[in-house]
């Protein structure tokens, strides 16, 4: 006798939200990127707190004008696909289908001022430490929302195939995991890039 | 017995420390003083903790205190779950923070000793790391005419603590003089401090301890301790110009110099004025020639100048195919600048 | 699948692996043969031995370097190598071992193991865990393509800028070290994942974590500390690539870069990966020791707490490489504190390790030699570090071969000397024949002397004040005669491990047949046969302590574990999940089938590193879309797997 027992209950098999290994998986994929972004933003306090022979960020803290309402559509990204899951967990797959391509498009949407953002700025890539951080860490994180543009598109798709219903949907369990967490780490970098130099 | 071979290891060794100038169990000065007993504590509580443990888990596999093993019926061997072993991990643990606790407080304490000489610095040397040489700048706050360029020998008073300003020109290199103290990193971007102080007077080599590139090797330099007069006369004679050429094979030779060399090293009162190599000033003077890698003779000095790559492959001064007339006439000038 | 298939209650039965039913699993979970099904196995313990066999062919590759280098070595002002050439042997010599061979090879057991000690039927992600590895294998062979070409990295294991940036290192030796290295974290990473998931998940029913053996206490616990700190340094190899290529400024001190920066990420890296490159393998020698002391470890949960402090506190130590770059003595001091503090729960397994042996009786085996010997060379090499975490005193034995004399010992003895003993003990099981005990004592004599010869003297020259990383000395220092011994030291070693491939190489013909428990040890392992067939387990065992297989023996639990019988899953390739800390049944899993997928997607990795390093941009998005486009394949939803909508 063991005190475990399998022959109580009966066991679910395949995939189902947190018990399906890729979620699990997602989980510690999240982890490690986000001790990416970490690192990322230690590399930027590090330049940050050394004393500078030019102003710091260079031409003064960065315009809010376009970053703030950005930052906004990807938040309300995020609102858009947490709507979308829940109504695949009564079963609605088309109201998810919907959600994510409505998530896609706020997506482009970032990624396209981002750009515009970019290309008003007096610094470049190669201009100096701060440039060389400022696109590295946005270029990283815009890295992140393509790859999760991709991730939406395919789950877009699939749920407009009808591959889930109310019970097994893990991809999308997981998948959404992931743009929640391109959506936070953003906070982090806006936090870093747009905030501290107000307020230090 | 690992330990006991061991232990015979380090005795056929120690008769090596007396002529091993580069060990660090002998110090020197009141910088190095400190280090030199914690490194001397700290070895001998490692050591300690090795011969015991040796012991132990020699005893351990060897002893016949418990019942042999018996196979039993159906051909298997007996486990059993005796008691006892837990209290290894409570004591061995005890006993290990205390030394724990005491290294610590030891090393604080010598951590603070050491962090700034115990009188103000009489001396400020600000040495520049280069691929790889030593360029040795002595400042003078009060007298800026005796402030002075030299290369990969250090010249510094017995008793009195020297502070030095670290820069460095390419790449990262270490400062290390082990019978004074230890070692502090020469990093671009950053000037970083250090001091020493001799307590006898004496020659304490000194290498680059940080992998600086192929000729992290020969990156040696020394520090001389003279008396405080012996000190002042040496910077004085430094200051004074060359003599002026004895005859016409040197004359040429300077000329020459100027030409080939000057692009690349100094020489004070001659119009040779390059920083991009070691100052020459009083060469004659120094021990040892391109950061160690030759003692000073006027055979390897021709040897060097004909031929830098020969002896330091890969070093910045690169070979110049002087014809072998020019050669002796510039060895001729650099044998006269004592 | 069909609507009725998603929900069931196990069948459970009792069956042997002779009966029907087995030679059903087998035709479900074999690798087919040919070219197709060897690059498309996802079988864990095909995978694990290929990480084994592909790291110790680096340990030899690594080895042979380091005896080049000896041989210099060996008297002062010796010119057998060239300046250029010896950089590039040590510092290749260095990545070699550090990262192809020490993870890798522990990487190779924990596949190998994990799922047969746990009670599973394969890997919680069994198609990645052929991407770790292919990815893996791709990193190595992408690594040495500078050096066979004379281009091998040349800046020192942990190429400090800015000797490392394009001003001072202009050729591609660099470029493709620290593309390469990216590439291998991915390796680290997808492997660290599949750990982690597979210890919370894919475990035997009754098998929680206080029953959990060492060895997965020591991988998880490494798994974890790679995935916080491999980003680090991947982001850092990252950084100075695009510094030489891309003209950024993070490093280079003449634009305001920091020089710094790059030691702080390289080693907040750095010490937590020493620490995951010995702990699966200190965890194989708490499972392995007690088996020839017999009786259980002592302290078990104290070393299994002391397995994860160590790697906590790990990542707050890493400053004490970097003592003597001028930092204020004040983070000094307390990076030096956290350094001694360490000690403490290494000296938990030291302990408990030699009390095992006290207060057992002893059956003397090569494996036993190796794992014994294993605790006092940790304790060498620990004590050396012991010296070193105290601030003024490695402010002297820094860069000196002290530090050589430190990391050799922990690194061989705390790595290579249990995972030669894991070879001895579980070669039986990998093989199904033991190797042999008169040319493993001989093996291990050979290997221990030579060790101690080659390195203990490290020690000495250190002292002595020779600094490491030059290319000759002169001879007036009295470094001579240790150089000396240390040369022939490394010979005896390399003749040691020699002896082992012979070894090896003999026994696998004729060796004596091992059946499955050669030396009737506790763990699950053991209850297959040997070698275990590709599903592992006929049925899925139920586990209620610690020591399956020793319960009659030890009385420890008034249940008893279930191996005979057990939940047949065979409808298709299954497996069972358990909830992460109790082990209670949770869900059958559908297991994937062989698939060449994962040797596909990194094939692209591959060639997007390669578009990298020759800065030929469609091929890097090529390899993009490419990798893309197997991504979305891979993870298509399936209904064999369950992760689609039931159909009716
Ligand atoms: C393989 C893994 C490994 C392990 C386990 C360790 C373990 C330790 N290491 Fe080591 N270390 C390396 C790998 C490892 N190291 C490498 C590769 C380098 C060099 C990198 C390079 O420069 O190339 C390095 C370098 C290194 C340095 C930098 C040296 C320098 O460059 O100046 C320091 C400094 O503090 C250090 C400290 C320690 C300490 C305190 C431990 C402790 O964890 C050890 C604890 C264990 C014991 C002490 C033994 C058991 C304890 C007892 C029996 C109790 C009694 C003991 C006492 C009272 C002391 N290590
Ligand atoms: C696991 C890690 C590991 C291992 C196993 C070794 C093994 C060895 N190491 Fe290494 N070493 C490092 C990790 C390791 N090293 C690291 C990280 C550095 C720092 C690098 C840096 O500074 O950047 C270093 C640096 C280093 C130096 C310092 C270089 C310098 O600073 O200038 C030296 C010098 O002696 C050295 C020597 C050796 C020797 C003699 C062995 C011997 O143990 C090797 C024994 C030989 C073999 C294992 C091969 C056996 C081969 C055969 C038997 C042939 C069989 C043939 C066929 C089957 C075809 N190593
Ligand atoms: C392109 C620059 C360059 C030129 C030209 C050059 N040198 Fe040098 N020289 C160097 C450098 C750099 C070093 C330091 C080499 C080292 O130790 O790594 C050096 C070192 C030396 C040294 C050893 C100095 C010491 O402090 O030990 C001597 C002597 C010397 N050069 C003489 C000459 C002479 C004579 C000539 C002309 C015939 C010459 N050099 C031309 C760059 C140059
Ligand atoms: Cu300069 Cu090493
Ligand atoms: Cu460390």
């Amino acid at each position: 006798m063991t005190d475990v027992s399998l022959e109580r209950v009966p066991l679910p098999v395949g995939s189902i939200g947190r018990r399906a290994t890729g979620w699990w998986a997602m989980l510690f994929i999240v982890a490690t990127e986000a001790a990416i972004f970490a690192y990322l933003l230690f590399s930027y306090y590090f330049f940050a707190i050394q004393p500078h022979s030019a102003p710091w960020p260079p031409g003064g803290p960065p315009e809010m004008k376009l970053a703030l309402p950005n930052t906004i559509v990807l938040l309300a990204s995020s609102g858009v696909v947490w709507w979308g899951e829940q109504g695949i967990r009564r079963g609605r797959s088309r109201r998810l289908a919907l959600a994510l391509l409505i998530a896609f498009v706020l997506g482009a949407i970032f990624v396209g001022v981002q750009f515009l953002e970019w290309s008003h700025k007096t610094f470049s890539f190669s201009s100096g430490v701060f440039g060389s951080l400022y696109f590295t860490i946005t270029g990283f994180h815009m890295a992140h929302v393509a790859v999760g543009l991709v991730v939406l598109l395919v789950m877009a798709l699939w749920s407009a195939l009808g591959c889930f219903n109310a019970v097994r949907h893990a991809a999308i369990s997981t998948g959404t995991l992931y743009w929640h967490f391109v959506d936070v780490v953003w906070l982090a970098v806006f936090f870093t890039f747009y905030i501290t130099p107000r307020i230090g | 017995m690992l330990s006991v071979a061991l232990t015979l290891l380090v005795a056929a060794t120690a008769p090596a420390l007396a002529d091993a100038p580069m060990s660090y169990l002998t110090g020197y000065g009141p910088r190095a003083h400190p280090v030199t007993a914690l490194t001397w504590g700290l070895l001998a509580i490692s050591v300690a903790v090795m011969v015991i443990m040796t012991v132990l888990v020699v005893l351990a596999v060897l002893r016949r205190g418990r019942p042999r093993i018996v196979v039993d019926a159906d051909g298997r061997l007996p486990v059993d779950h005796p008691a006892g072993g837990v209290n290894w991990i409570v004591i061995g643990i005890a006993a290990t923070s205390i030394a724990l606790l005491g290294s610590l407080i030891w090393t604080m304490a010598v951590l603070a000793r050491v962090a700034a000489p115990p009188t103000e610095a009489g001396l400020t040397l600000e040495v520049t790391g280069h691929q790889w040489w030593w360029q040795v700048r002595y400042t003078d706050a009060e007298k800026p005419s005796r402030v002075f360029v030299t290369a990969n020998e250090i010249h510094i008073p017995v008793n009195t603590p020297v502070r030095i300003r670290l820069r460095s020109d390419d790449v990262i290199h270490s400062f290390w003089v082990p019978a004074l103290g230890g070692k502090m990193d020469v990093i671009p971007g950053q000037t970083n401090e250090t001091w020493i102080e001799a307590d006898k007077p004496g020659s304490y080599p000194g290498r680059c301890a940080e992998y600086c590139g192929v000729q992290h090797a020969n990156m040696a330099f020394s520090v001389i301790a003279q008396s405080e007069d012996d000190f002042q006369r040496w910077w004085d004679h430094e200051l004074a110009a060359p003599p002026s050429p004895a005859n016409d094979i040197v004359a040429s030779g300077q000329r020459l110099f100027q030409v080939r060399c000057g692009a690349c090293h100094a020489i004070r009162g001659t119009g040779a004025g390059g920083i991009y190599g070691p100052d020459l000033s009083h060469l004659m003077d120094r021990d040892a020639l391109a950061a160690g890698a030759l003692p000073n003779t006027p055979a390897h000095l021709a040897g060097w100048v004909a031929d830098p790559q020969g002896s330091k492959p890969g070093n910045q001064m690169p070979y110049l195919a002087l014809p072998g007339p020019e050669l002796g006439k510039i060895g001729a000038y650099l044998q006269t600048l004592d | 699948m069909s609507l009725a298939e998603y929900q069931r209650v196990p069948t459970i039965a009792a069956h042997d692996y002779e009966s029907s039913f087995a030679r059903k699993l087998e035709r479900m979970w074999e690798t087919r043969p040919g070219l197709i099904g060897w690059l498309g196995t996802v079988d864990h313990k095909e995978i694990g031995i290929r990480y084994i066999v592909t790291a110790f062919v680096f340990l030899i590759l690594g080895g042979i370097e380091a005896l080049i280098m000896r041989v210099q070595l060996a008297q002062p002002n010796e010119h057998v190598l060239t300046p250029e050439q010896y950089d590039q042997l040590f510092t290749t010599h260095g990545m070699t071992m550090i990262f192809l061979y020490s993870m890798p090879v522990l990487s190779g057991f924990s596949n190998y193991l994990w799922p047969l000690i746990l009670g599973s039927r394969d890997m919680a992600m069994p198609r990645l865990n052929a991407l770790s590895y292919w990815v893996y294998l791709c990193s190595g062979i992408f690594m040495y393509a500078g050096f066979v070409v004379g281009a091998g990295p040349n800046a020192g294991w942990f190429n400090y800028p800015p000797y490392s940036s394009a001003t001072f290192n202009p050729g591609f030796n660099i470029d493709i070290y620290a593309l390469g290295m990216v590439l291998f974290g991915i390796s680290t990473t997808v492997g660290g994942i599949n750990f982690m998931v597979t210890a919370l998940r894919a475990r035997a029913p009754g098998m929680s974590i206080n029953r959990l053996p060492i060895l997965i206490w020591g991988t998880l616990t490494a798994s974890a500390g790679n995935l916080l700190a491999v980003p680090s340094v991947s982001l850092a190899f990252l950084m100075l690539w695009m510094d030489r290529r891309l003209g950024t400024h993070f490093f280079d001190a003449a634009s305001e870069g920091q020089p710094l920066l790059w030691q702080h990420l390289f080693w907040i890296f750095g010490h937590p990966w020493v620490y995951a490159i010995v702990l699966p393998a200190m965890g194989m020698v708490s499972d392995g020791l007690p088996v020839f002391c017999r009786r259980p470890l002592v302290g078990y949960s104290a070393v299994a707490l002391a397995t994860v402090i160590t790697m906590v506190i790990g990542f707050g130590v890493w400053v004490h490489h970097m003592f003597a770059t001028g930092l204020p003595n004040l983070g000094l001091s307390f990076f030096s504190a956290a350094s001694l503090v360490i000690v403490i729960p290494s000296a938990v397994s030291v302990f408990a390790w030699t009390a095992t042996i006290w207060t057992g009786r002893v059956v003397f085996t090569s494996a036993f030699m190796f794992y014994a010997s294993f605790i006092v060379l940790f304790v060498i090499g620990g004590v050396s570090g012991f010296m070193t975490a105290s601030v003024p005193v490695d402010w002297q034995l820094t860069d000196t071969y002290f530090g050589v004399a430190h990391l050799h010992y922990v690194l061989i003895g705390i790595n290579v000397f249990p995972v030669v003993g894991a070879l001895y003990f579980w070669f039986p099981k990998m093989t199904g024949r033991m190797l042999s005990e008169r040319l493993g004592r001989w093996n291990f004599w050979t290997m221990f002397i030579g060790f101690n010869l080659a390195f203990f003297p490290m020690h000495i020259v250190g002292l002595l004040g020779m600094p490491r990383r030059i290319y000759t000395y002169p001879t007036d220092y009295g470094w001579n005669t240790n150089n000396m011994i240390i040369s022939i030291g490394a010979f005896l070693f390399a003749i040691g491990v020699a002896l082992l491939i012979a070894n090896i190489a003999i026994s696998l013909r004729r060796g004596r047949v091992a059946g499955p428990n050669p030396w009737d040890a506790p763990t699950l392992e053991w209850a297959t046969p040997s070698p275990p067939p590709p599903y592992n387990f006929v049925v899925i065992p139920t586990v209620a302590s610690r020591h399956p297989l020793w319960e009659d023996r030890l009385n420890e639990s008034t249940c008893e574990s279930s191996i005979r019988t057990g939940a047949e899953l065979d409808n298709d390739k299954e497996a069972i999940a358990v909830t992460a800390l109790d082990a209670e049944p949770d869900v059958i899993l559908k297991m994937p089938h062989d698939t060449v997928l994962p040797f596909l997607l990194s094939l692209c990795l591959t060639a997007l590193f390669v578009g990298m390093a020759a800065l030929t941009w469609w091929l890097v998005v090529a390899a993009l879309v490419a990798g893309a486009v197997i991504a979305v394949a891979w993870l298509w939803p399936r209904a064999a797997l369950g992760q689609t909508a039931e159909t009716a």
